[in-house]
């Protein structure tokens, strides 16, 4: 997919990298043994060595090095077995030590990539250039005291990971695919929740632009805190375009920070005089070198869940269902998991016992639809994998028919009742006696001369028309197929 | 110096046992001695109710047949870098004005634990940054040993006032924190033993840091047997330090009465310096014929970095210094100056907060690590610093403590070196070295010099190998039958 | 590499210590003695030498991913100079001079 912003002179692209911090799902903080949830009232998540009392020293979740180890494998990186903890020094109230404890010249995690699934259903690889742990910042609240702000220290050293990917991004569109790819990625692996509204995923979108064709890197600017998909693929658009407004202009860009304004649709400087950041990063002295075994690897490496690119490659090649299908179906364990559930089960539980097309049909089809209007996520499905496969059997078993499949799944959504007990007490049966259907069948033919003659004249789609009636005179239980053919056969067809 | 305040740890101890005294007793006197002798301005805060009360708890044990050990009922004053739950913790600077911590370091904790009887919060230089303990904010501490011309002389720092207490009989022992000789070289100045353990043996949580892979608890005390009844109480493995090594605490005791038979001893050629003064070469020479006399062999032995230390350790101790005082910012504890805006209160807080002295090493800390200085001052010191540790390695193949002077001349006065930084710095030209490798080294009193001051050897052992340390110390202390006390403190001239 | 007044004051910011114009001048030539002296380390060849990683010779401890310490919002909040009570909760706030952001 080629992005281009069209100059005065001349067309130009745009180069994105993107770093995200995301937030390990853990019970305690990376140092300390305060808690890492959200919500809790202020400064009460808090231990002695997150407030950086004097003579406080940092000890190693050990949980949160799994994660990262687990995160820098699904995203088929190099995992360094060798890294160092560093001090990233500068001053500010959310920061108690005056340092934050992070990884620099040696991270936990090196070169990998995530494959992009573009909507042609090719894929693309945007590469990742490191993965590192380091401390969450507390809280400044600025707008609680007309003179002063307000500091929670409760988020202060909770665990995050620097996803820092290569600039391989060439359009907002890509951008967003890849945040969804790792948000996918991380949430399979339950090393994060990627929940972006939440603050557990955030991004810093480094973006420069260059003429198109070319190979050159100019200055970039870094929109810090960008906190939805929605708003990244915005500012990054907006963003260019100042860029090349000012390189039309014969300007230079600024390497500097900017913020997202999402109402004003437009980035602009951060305030903080950002200039005497000299971070002075050296190897905390409280800490040791992380070393790591080649069996610990192995042993996250062995207990790793399927991966969605595994998965969706699965899908195509085992169950045949098209790269479209297979991505969406893949994007979420939990879908994949339902899916599959409706897919491989069944009364024998043979594998593949139903048609992996047609339960990806319905899940992508009527379940989404529902799941989107009631905004449930498919966790809370008020239909169960299992009572939907029911459903899929009684169709293909000819109990009743596709369309009035539809109907009982959208009464089953509604009461959460079984498929059987809907038809039943509705009468839902589908008609497959072949004298009901033909007796209804003659009514018809005998009632519609005209539309009869059409027929045997040739007008092939008027036999649809007959079938409809058919099935209107049935309340739509009529087997459709055998209609159709007994029409055909009736008319000389 | 009353008879209750002259005693060893050992002679209380076997005192408590016999009933000849209670530790109410001990306590009062102890407490009585500090009321009298406040000009010495060896205590920042004196703790009495604790101190009584704590008295009291040791002889309600005593009573019903459950003592703790050697140390319940003993005395023991606590240098102010020791975080003690409830008491003002001041690091001796005006930064930390008005701080009582919520917490126990644990090395006090454990004191605690094991009976010892907390008199006070001993006088030190400001954050231990010092040799002679006048760059505190709560002013000098004076020498109980006082020079020819009846001029009032340094203790020695960083811990000048818990060295100070112990050579007047204020206190039966104290403990001290060791970062380039912070204990050892005011035990030389005030004629007692101090001891610096090796790097982990002693926990350094809840101690204000000054220099994270330096600094150590150690003990302070009239005999080396003391020292080494004190350190057993004081060392142990602590999971919340995550540089605290997991290893037993040897029985010290078990070390002391073997004699010098059959050790062997290094004597460092490098360690010969110009400019020493004739005295300390002599007292060193006699130290070798000491120790031949008690069956050691002595060699020459050399460690070829030994002149580099000095200045590795004034890169490597301001650099770790700059960042971890980087948290006295006046947000959650100590002194605030109020300021304009957040950076003006930083600024004007720690520059009113901080002394010239550890103003100094802050910035060139800082400037240490900062972008472009990093790899030229930082990198290279921890180079040099690993070649000093090797040097010892190789040696400590050869022979099983090295012997030397500990302090370049005596105690000198008041006023003195003031004029130059760098000329304070070299009165630990020879701890240093130890405490770059993280060595155990121990400094006992050996003779006096022209004037009748107090001067000490200085004993350097393997890693964790303080039972060699004692012996040898033991044996030394021994051959030099160094009983002086300072005159008008049971001492005669 | 010497430093200047200049040096002096951005190393000053650097470090949040508030230096009266009028001792610059001084600190600059202290710490420039100071500097001078350290550099003595150049002497020393040190090509291949790795920087001393840890002092002590043991491996990065580790801890269980428990929940075992917070909930102390009182005694995080004991010493502050200006400490805030957040009503309705066991909580409160350190507040400091408003940052613009």
């Amino acid at each position: 997919m080629s992005y281009e912003i069209k100059g005065e002179r001349g067309d130009w692209e745009v180069v994105v990298g993107l770093e995200v911090h995301a937030q390990i799902i853990s019970n305690a903080k990376l140092f300390s043994g305060a808690a890492a949830q959200f919500g809790a009232a202020p400064n009460t998540q808090v231990s002695l060595v997150d407030a950086a009392m004097p003579g406080m020293l940092p000890v190693l979740n050990g949980h949160c090095v799994a994660q990262a180890v687990r995160t820098g494998l699904g995203l088929k990186a190099k995992i360094n077995k060798r890294s160092v903890f560093e001090r990233k020094n500068y001053f500010y109230p959310d920061l108690p030590p005056g340092y934050q404890i992070s990884q620099y010249a040696q991270p936990i995690v090196g070169e990998g990539s995530i494959l992009l699934d573009l909507p042609d259903g090719s894929t693309r690889a945007v590469g990742i250039e490191r993965l590192h742990m380091e401390q969450d910042a507390g809280k400044s609240l600025h707008d609680q005291d007309p003179n002063r702000t307000f500091i929670d220290l409760n988020r202060a050293g909770v665990a995050l990971m620097e996803i820092v990917s290569k600039p391989d991004i060439r359009s907002p569109e890509e951008a967003g695919l890849y945040l969804r790819k790792l948000r996918s990625i991380l949430r399979y692996l339950g090393t994060c929740d990627g929940n972006m509204e939440e603050g557990s995923m955030r991004a810093d979108v480094n973006v420069s632009v260059r003429p198109k064709g070319s190979n050159e890197l100019r200055t970039r600017a870094e929109v810090k805190n960008v906190n939805s998909v929605r708003f990244v693929m915005q500012a990054i658009e907006a963003e260019a375009a100042r860029q090349v407004a000012i390189y039309d202009a014969g300007g230079e860009v600024k390497q500097e920070t900017r913020l997202y304004d999402s109402e004003k649709g437009e980035t602009r400087p951060m305030r903080i005089k950002e200039f005497a950041h000299d971070y002075r990063y050296f190897p905390d002295p409280d800490l040791l070198p992380l070393v790591l075994t080649d069996e610990y690897i192995r042993k996250i490496e062995a207990a790793l869940p399927e991966l969605p690119d595994a998965k969706k490659q699965r899908f195509i090649a085992e169950l045949g269902l098209s790269p479209y299908d297979a991505q969406v179906l893949a994007a979420e364990r939990e879908t994949a998991d339902y899916f599959e559930r409706v897919a491989q089960g069944g009364a024998g539980g043979k594998k593949g016992r139903r048609d992996a097309k047609q339960v990806a049909n319905w899940v992508t089809g009527a379940l989404f639809a529902h799941l989107n209007e009631t905004g449930k996520t498919i966790a809370a499905s008020p239909v169960a994998a299992e009572a939907l496969g029911e459903l899929l059997d009684l169709v293909a078993d000819g109990t009743i028919s596709g369309r009035i499949a539809k109907d009982v799944f959208a009464e089953m959504a509604a009461t959460g009742k079984p498929a059987k007990a809907i038809i039943a007490a509705k009468g839902l049966t589908q008609i497959s006696d072949a004298g009901v259907i033909e007796a209804a069948v003659n009514e018809v033919i005998a009632a519609n001369p005209k539309q009869v003659a059409d027929v045997r004249a040739g007008k092939e789609k008027t036999i649809g028309w007959l079938v409809g009636q058919v099935m209107k005179a049935t309340q739509g239980k009529a087997n459709p197929q055998m209609v159709n053919e007994l029409l055909k056969r009736k008319l000389g067809g | 110096m009353t008879a209750l305040t002259g005693l060893s740890i050992a002679a209380v101890r076997d005192g408590l046992a016999s009933r000849d005294f209670t530790a109410i007793e001990l306590a009062r006197a102890h407490l009585q001695a500090m009321e009298k002798t406040r000009h010495l301005n060896a205590f920042i805060t004196e703790t009495p109710e604790i101190a009584l009360e704590r008295a009291k708890q040791s002889d309600a044990r005593r009573a019903k047949g459950r003592a703790l050990g050697p140390m319940d009922g003993v005395p023991v004053a606590i240098k102010d870098l020791f975080c003690t739950a409830d008491v003002l913790t001041t690091g001796g600077s005006h930064i930390l004005d008005g701080f009582k911590p919520t917490y126990e370091s644990t090395v006090t904790a454990k004191l605690k634990a094991a009976g010892a009887v907390m008199l006070g919060k001993t006088n030190l230089d400001e954050f231990a940054m010092g040799s002679s303990n006048i760059t505190s904010y709560h002013g000098p501490v004076k020498n109980p040993w006082r020079g020819k011309r009846n001029d009032d002389l340094v203790p020695g720092g960083s811990s000048g006032g818990s060295a100070a207490a112990v050579a007047a009989g204020l206190s039966a022992c104290a403990i001290g924190t060791d970062t380039g000789g912070s204990i050892r070289q005011p035990a030389s100045f005030c004629g007692i033993v101090g001891m610096k353990p090796t790097y982990g043996r002693c926990s350094r949580w809840g101690i204000v840091a000054f220099a994270s892979s330096l600094d150590q608890a150690g003990p302070f005390a009239r005999s080396v047997e003391d020292t080494a009844i004190l350190l057993a109480a004081m060392a142990g493995h602590d999971p919340r330090d995550s540089t605290s090594a997991p290893v037993d605490v040897p029985d010290f005791a078990a070390a002391l009465g073997k004699g010098a038979k059959g050790l062997k001893v290094g004597i460092p050629k490098e360690y010969t310096m110009d400019g020493m003064p004739a005295e300390i070469d002599k007292l060193w020479k006699q130290g070798i014929a000491w120790m031949r006399a008690q069956g050691a062999t002595c060699r020459e032995v050399s460690l070829p970095h030994t002149r580099y230390a000095l200045p590795t350790y004034y890169i490597v101790a301001p650099a770790e210094a700059s960042s971890n005082l980087a948290r006295y910012d006046g947000v959650r504890y100590g002194l605030r100056v109020a300021g304009k805006t957040l950076d003006e209160m930083y600024a004007a807080t720690r520059g009113e907060g901080f002394g010239p002295e550890v103003r100094r090493r802050v910035l060139i800390g800082t400037y240490v690590l900062s972008a472009g200085y990093y790899d030229a001052y930082y990198l290279k010191a921890q180079k040099v610093r690993a070649l000093i540790a090797d040097d010892f390695r190789k040696v400590f193949g050869q022979v099983d403590v090295l012997l030397t002077p500990t302090a370049p001349s005596a105690a000198f006065a008041i006023g003195e070196k003031m004029d130059d930084p760098v000329a304070m710095y070299l009165n630990d030209v020879f701890t240093v070295p130890a405490s770059l490798a993280g060595l155990p080294a121990i400094s006992v009193p050996a003779g006096l010099d022209a004037d009748g001051l107090p001067l000490g050897l200085h004993l350097i052992a393997k890693p964790f190998d303080e039972a060699t340390l004692f012996r040898a110390a033991q044996a030394l202390e021994e051959a030099c039958g160094f009983a002086t006390r300072p005159p008008g403190f049971g001492g005669n001239r | 590499m010497s430093l200047n007044k200049e040096t002096v004051r951005k190393i000053a910011y650097l470090a949040r210590i508030r230096v009266p114009e009028d001792a610059l001048a001084g600190l600059a030539a202290e710490l420039n003695h100071i500097i001078g002296w350290v550099e003595q380390l150049n002497e020393v060849a040190t090509e291949g030498v790795e920087p001393m990683a840890s002092v002590v010779d043991i491996t990065l401890p580790k801890r269980a991913d428990e929940v075992s310490d917070g909930g102390i919002a009182e005694q995080v909040l004991k010493n502050a100079p200006e400490p805030v009570v957040a009503p309705g909760t066991d909580g409160g706030f350190f507040a400091v001079p408003k940052v613009v952001e």
